[in-house]
């Protein structure tokens, strides 16, 4: 088999397998979805600073998700192991 | 389809090594003479200065004070003039994301924009935190107990990668989902479809990514230069 093709496509799972880091990501911005949504039913007149609140917080939470897609593109984009072969 | 930041034309050489005209390079430099334009505009708008505010006028003061205000409540009286800082840093940010509804390469899908704007704030909050507190800054790093150095200078390192990458990636992942829906509709959906995404990953995805950017260096800054 071709070396370059063998380590495109084992680059190509590769990237499929660090999307699976967005899944702590989601879970955790589901729990700090329906925390806000429970204060906010307790205390309705606190809206504006737990929505500002938890915009931050999702955006902060996202940050596991962005390091795997970024493992993604740099697997996909500018892959460094096709260079390193023989 | 070729989602690479394409090379324009050759700028200059440093030393043997090229350096290119690339896409996001050029709508940074759109940006910049926008905001720039958009600047003397208002200065000069602003040469007739009335005691009660209205109009244009009103405009810029609410927005002035926004960002006073921004920076007042979450790190106290005596850093009046790192407002100007944080709503510089917010219109660069902002007009560079909304760069991409006018078909051009955001500059923030480029790790080297992002990179550099985090550092800079990085740079900002150590250099506050050595003039403010002097020894006690260093002090911090050893504390609670000597053996915790390590995981401080983790923190200062983690720091600018966290800000810099959340930007890049949020932006760099809406310019690729675009790529992709237009590859994916054929010409005359082309027209209709997208613009719902665009009010979502451009818009609000835009603006929520350029205020926690501004929100987070003012957070990292008051850790450092305010506390107690």
């Amino acid at each position: 088999m071709d070396s370059t093709a063998f380590v495109m496509g084992c680059s190509a799972i590769g990237a499929g397998l660090a999307i699976i880091a967005s899944i702590g990501s989601a879970i955790g911005q589901g729990m700090a979805a329906s925390k806000a949504v429970e204060s906010i039913a307790r205390q309705p007149e606190s809206r504006g600073t737990v929505m500002t609140t938890l915009f931050i917080s999702c955006a902060i939470i996202e940050t596991t998700a962005i390091y795997g897609l970024i493992i993604a593109l740099i697997l996909l984009m500018a892959n460094p192991f096709v260079g390193q072969l023989p | 389809m070729d989602l690479a930041n394409k090379n324009l034309a050759l700028l200059f050489e440093i030393s043997g090594i090229p350096v290119y005209l690339t896409q996001s390079l050029l709508s940074t430099w759109i940006v910049m003479a926008v905001l720039t334009l958009g600047a003397i505009f208002a200065r000069i708008k602003m040469r007739s200065f009335s005691p009660v505010p209205s109009g244009f006028q009103n405009f810029i003061e609410f927005a002035v004070e926004a960002a006073d205000n921004m920076v007042k409540s979450a790190m106290g009286d005596g850093f009046g003039a790192l407002g100007g800082y944080f709503f510089s840093i917010l219109a660069f940010i902002l007009a560079s994301n909304y760069t991409a509804l006018l078909g051009l390469r955001p500059p923030t899908s480029d790790i080297s924009t992002t990179l550099s704007l985090a550092l800079l704030s990085m740079g900002i909050m150590h250099f506050l935190g050595i003039s403010r507190r002097g020894m006690r800054y260093f002090k911090e790093y050893f504390e609670p107990v000597w053996a915790f150095f390590p995981m401080h200078l983790m923190e200062d390192l983690t720091k600018p990668i966290s800000l810099s990458f959340r930007l890049f990636g949020n932006i760099l992942g809406g310019v690729i989902i675009f790529e992709l829906i237009y590859e994916l509709f054929p010409f005359p959906l082309r027209f209709v479809i997208p613009s719902f995404l665009h009010a979502y990953f451009d818009l609000f995805v835009g603006a929520l990514q350029a205020y926690i950017f501004t929100t987070l260096s003012i957070t990292f800054m008051s850790q450092k230069a305010s506390a107690n």
